[in-house]
């Protein structure tokens, strides 16, 4: 592990319409690579994103380069350099691409400098072509593509990334592991994830949680290798092809 | 003929008017989800004012109207800024509070409006031009007409252009569609909520300040009136719809004309059945995203 | 259980002596300066009373409206003006007594709350507000374009007594009308109580809390809605024949949007829930409007400078300040506070018994 850790959670409690979703959770993420979040599905991955940034009511510490940041409002929080890919994507559906990645482009030296707008236009090429196209009219993988791009056009010290790979083709899954892998060279990466296969291509560390819970923090290696653990933990088989459970990409 | 074009020329000079104030509540209801019952006291608020500096340059002439159309939207922007400030933003993500607050300061207000300048309605004094008629087609147009399209459409294009071209509009546009996802691109949404606020305070100002010319009086319970109409353009359009509030302003004040004339005086009640029409075929609206 | 029959004794004993009271006012002569016009058993202060009754009557209605269902309704004022004007007209065309009459309007304030709420219904929130909204206003161009002579227009309609029994017409039998305007408060009192603690009221607090969980378990939120809006409505219909008979004249102003921005008001200021709050927030309002009107007329006030004249001669301007004042630091209203007075004295809130 590399010194300290860019993101440290402690004992963070999220509500949604008064409801206790997330109930107390620890963990770290080091200053370098991809940590998954894994966890079966509702166990609460995507709300501790979620309050991470303040979108959800939430209350624990958080703190992001030493700064306790768990009292900020979400805007202030991302300023600092979080980038948030969120679960379903959620790009401006009336907005065009370049619309979206405009909205994205924090501005200052922290935003879309040309040298990572260069960077961006070469990880996804397709977007350059699309520009001017609504982004409600693109494909899932497209989508995903935008919603990419708007996290990697600015700066950031840590990057939120809520099952990237979701009801995407299996070749798209491919494609957005790339990016993701490309992108950690430089960033360090939260990343909630289901698809196993793409866990163990790009996490070197893994949280589990269940029911609101860390119930095991380690190597990535460690546990994916122990199918017993993984069933347990997980409810699934880590041999188990990614595209059985993937939807058409035409489902979004 | 000349009946039914001057039918449509008053009913589009109307929808004009109506646009002015639904364009505003349209906009801040589709980005925030506050209906804002004080969106009249602007617009009185704003020709009262608006008339005033008017009247300080010279009452009826075109200096002063214009004088008067400027401070009318200026007024109405600072009344509708300071207002989200002030009341609405502590209230943050509290819709049913929001709209609460701003009942409250409607109610307040008119009562203030009718302690400043008396309960009753006050003649105003139009340029020569506005007060007297154009023959087109054989019918004899009211002037304010063509003025009420004009500004409606001036500010339709501007608004359109405002939310095309700028990083604001953009922010808007984006928020509109998903609130919490512009936060988490790291911007201060809530400026854009002053933002809106203030440009339908300011469509609404300048309503207000053009609705004198074409009544002929002004009184503290001009936005009241208008108010009630915007609020069923702005349903019948579609909440948060720009396009559909100018569609549907031009539709429901047509519809009007043409049952006060035709149908013994019904216009009022042809709109709310029209209102019920739509909300039993699309609840949503015409413009509206289904819910 | 045990706890709640302590609940109701402690609750009921004052309840029902407080009735007992209110019963005996006008047989008592106590005066109560600032508040009443002069002592309680004289014309003035029991009809200042028994509009006090009447509106907060009224505001129970939409208490369940809003308080227990959540709806929103800016129209409310339409079953209340349908009450007053339905059996004004009845009154003034036909022959028919007054008890026949009023079971005749109230199947039409029905009939017309079903059709109303059964279109604004489709709509939710934000919406479902303007929509009720632009029903009353169409009630209310229909109230004042006095079609066929039938409401009167700007006028507004007196009511005609031929129908109506001896002992509830004119200035001497005031105390007659104290007393049925306070038996209908009880009684709307009461019917919101039944509601509330029905299965029906269940479901509608259900509703409010969480549409989508009720229909996953099998209720029909659309359906409940629509019968809450009803039951409202039908009571606001009957407070509106009881106003007809205290005021003995009808006015358009009760059919106008204000009117019915004033009754959420009230039960704002009382506490949104609560329906004390309501009773509490519609008396202190009809008080404080009536009170208000009157300093706004005082030598006192018009010997101030502009500034502070113009402000304090309009009610309105007073009240509304108060009701954003409340809404933005008074979360709960006037109950909300009481609750936490109760809780910082150590008790343990009262919650409304289920």
């Amino acid at each position: 592990m590399s010194g300290t850790p860019v993101l440290r959670v402690r004992d963070l409690t999220a509500r949604i319409a008064g409801q206790e979703v997330v109930h107390g959770v620890t963990f770290d993420v080091p200053a370098s690579g991809v940590t998954a979040v894994l966890g079966r599905n509702g166990v609460g991955k995507t709300s501790t994103l979620r309050a991470v940034l303040g979108l959800i009511e939430r209350s624990g510490e958080v703190e992001l380069d030493g700064v306790r940041v768990d009292a900020e409002r979400t805007d202030r929080i991302v300023r600092r350099g979080v980038g948030y890919v969120p679960e379903d994507r959620e790009v401006f559906a009336g907005l065009t691409v370049a619309e979206n990645l405009r909205l994205a482009d924090r501005g200052g030296s922290g935003g879309a400098t040309p040298e990572r707008r260069a960077l961006v236009d070469a990880l996804f090429p397709d977007l350059v072509a699309r520009a001017q196209q609504r982004a409600g009219t693109l494909s899932g993988g497209q989508q995903q593509m935008v919603s990419l791009a708007r996290a990697l056009l600015n700066d950031n010290r840590i990057l939120l990334v809520d099952e990237p790979t979701k009801g995407l083709a299996p070749r798209i899954v491919g494609e957005v592991a790339e990016a993701l892998a490309a992108a950690a060279q430089t960033v360090p990466i939260l990343l909630v994830e289901q698809n196993l296969q793409v866990v163990e291509r790009l996490a070197e560390r893994v949280v589990v949680i269940d029911a609101g819970r860390v119930v095991h923090t380690g190597p990535a290696r460690e546990l994916l290798d122990d199918a017993d653990r993984v069933q347990r933990l997980l409810g699934v088989h880590a041999e188990r092809p990614a595209d059985e459970t993937a939807e058409p990409e035409a489902a979004r | 003929m000349s009946t039914l074009v001057l039918l449509l020329a008053t009913g589009l000079g109307l929808g004009g008017l109506y646009f002015l104030v639904a364009s505003g509540l349209s906009l801040i209801y589709g980005l925030m989800g506050v209906l804002n019952f004080a969106h009249g006291s602007f617009l009185t608020l704003g020709a009262f004012v608006g008339l005033a500096a008017g009247n300080a340059v010279g009452a009826g002439t075109w200096g002063g109207l214009l004088l008067g159309l400027a401070v009318g939207a200026l007024t109405g922007a600072a009344a509708a800024a300071a207002t989200e400030l002030g009341l609405i933003r502590p209230l943050y993500q509290r819709h049913i509070e929001q709209v609460l607050v701003t009942v409250g300061l409607s109610l307040a207000t008119v009562a203030l409006f009718e302690g400043i300048w008396g309960p009753n309605p006050r003649p105003v004094t139009r340029t020569a031009w506005l007060g007297s008629t154009t023959e087109v087609l054989g019918a004899r147009v009211p002037n304010t007409a063509f003025l009420n399209v004009l500004a409606a459409a001036a500010v339709l294009c501007g608004i359109v252009a405002f939310l095309r071209y700028t990083r604001y509009g953009l922010i808007i546009r984006a928020g509109v569609e998903n609130r919490a996802m512009v936060t988490a691109l790291g911007i201060d949404v809530r400026r854009a909520f002053t933002l809106v606020f203030a440009v339908g305070g300011a469509a609404a100002g300048l309503g207000g300040v053009l609705a004198t010319q074409s009544l002929n009086y002004v009184s503290p319970h001009l936005g009241a009136s208008l108010l009630i109409f915007a609020f069923i353009v702005t349903v019948i359009g579609g909440m948060g719809s720009l396009t559909g509030a100018a569609v549907a302003s031009v539709v429901v004040a047509v519809l009007q004309q043409l049952a006060n004339f035709y149908l013994d005086n019904t216009g009022d009640l042809i709109v709310v059945l029209l209102l019920a029409l739509v909300l039993l075929v699309r609840p949503s609206g015409l413009m509206g995203r289904p819910a | 259980m045990s706890h709640v029959r302590t609940r109701l004794l402690t609750l009921g004993l004052p309840a029902a002596g407080l009735l007992v009271l209110l019963a005996c006012l006008p047989l008592l002569a106590i005066p109560l300066p600032g508040v009443l016009p002069g002592y309680t058993y004289e014309p003035g202060s029991l009809q200042l009373l028994a509009l006090c009754f009447l509106t907060a009557a009224l505001a129970l209605s939409y208490h369940l409206l809003f308080g227990l269902a959540g709806l929103m309704s800016f129209g409310h004022a339409l079953y209340f003006a349908a009450g007053i004007y339905g059996l004004a007209i009845v009154l003034d065309r036909t022959d028919v007594p007054l008890l026949p009459a009023a079971a005749l309007v109230l199947v039409g304030g029905i009939a017309l709350a079903f059709v109303v709420g059964a279109v604004s219904l489709r709509v939710a929130g934000i919406s479902f507000a303007m929509v009720t909204l632009a029903f009353a206003q169409a009630g209310n161009v229909l109230v004042r374009r006095d079609q066929g002579d039938l409401t009167g227009g700007e006028e507004g309609l007196a009511l005609a007594t031929d129908g109506v029994p001896d002992a509830l017409v004119g200035v001497v039998n005031t105390r007659h009308l104290y007393w049925l305007a306070l038996a209908v408060l009880v009684a709307v009192h009461l019917v919101v109580l039944w509601i509330e603690r029905s299965r029906a009221g269940h479901m509608a607090a259900a509703v409010r809390e969480n549409e989508v969980r009720v229909r996953i378990i099998g209720g029909r939120p659309y359906l409940t809605k629509l019968v809450v809006f009803v039951l409202a409505a039908s009571l606001a219909t009957v407070v509106g024949m009881a106003y007809l008979l205290l005021q003995s004249g009808a006015s358009p102003t009760t059919s106008t949007a204000d009117f019915t921005l004033t009754l959420l008001v009230m039960v704002v200021l009382g506490g949104v829930g609560s329906r004390w709050g309501a009773v509490v927030g519609a008396v202190l309002y009809t008080l404080l409007d009536q009170r208000l009107g009157e300093l706004a007329h005082s030598a006192a006030v018009a010997g101030l400078p502009a500034v502070l004249r113009v402000p304090l001669s309009e009610p309105m301007f007073l009240l509304g300040t108060c009701f954003v004042l409340v809404v933005l630091f008074l979360p709960g209203g006037l109950a909300g506070a009481a609750e936490r007075l109760a809780a910082r004295r150590g008790r343990v809130p009262g919650k409304v018994a289920a």
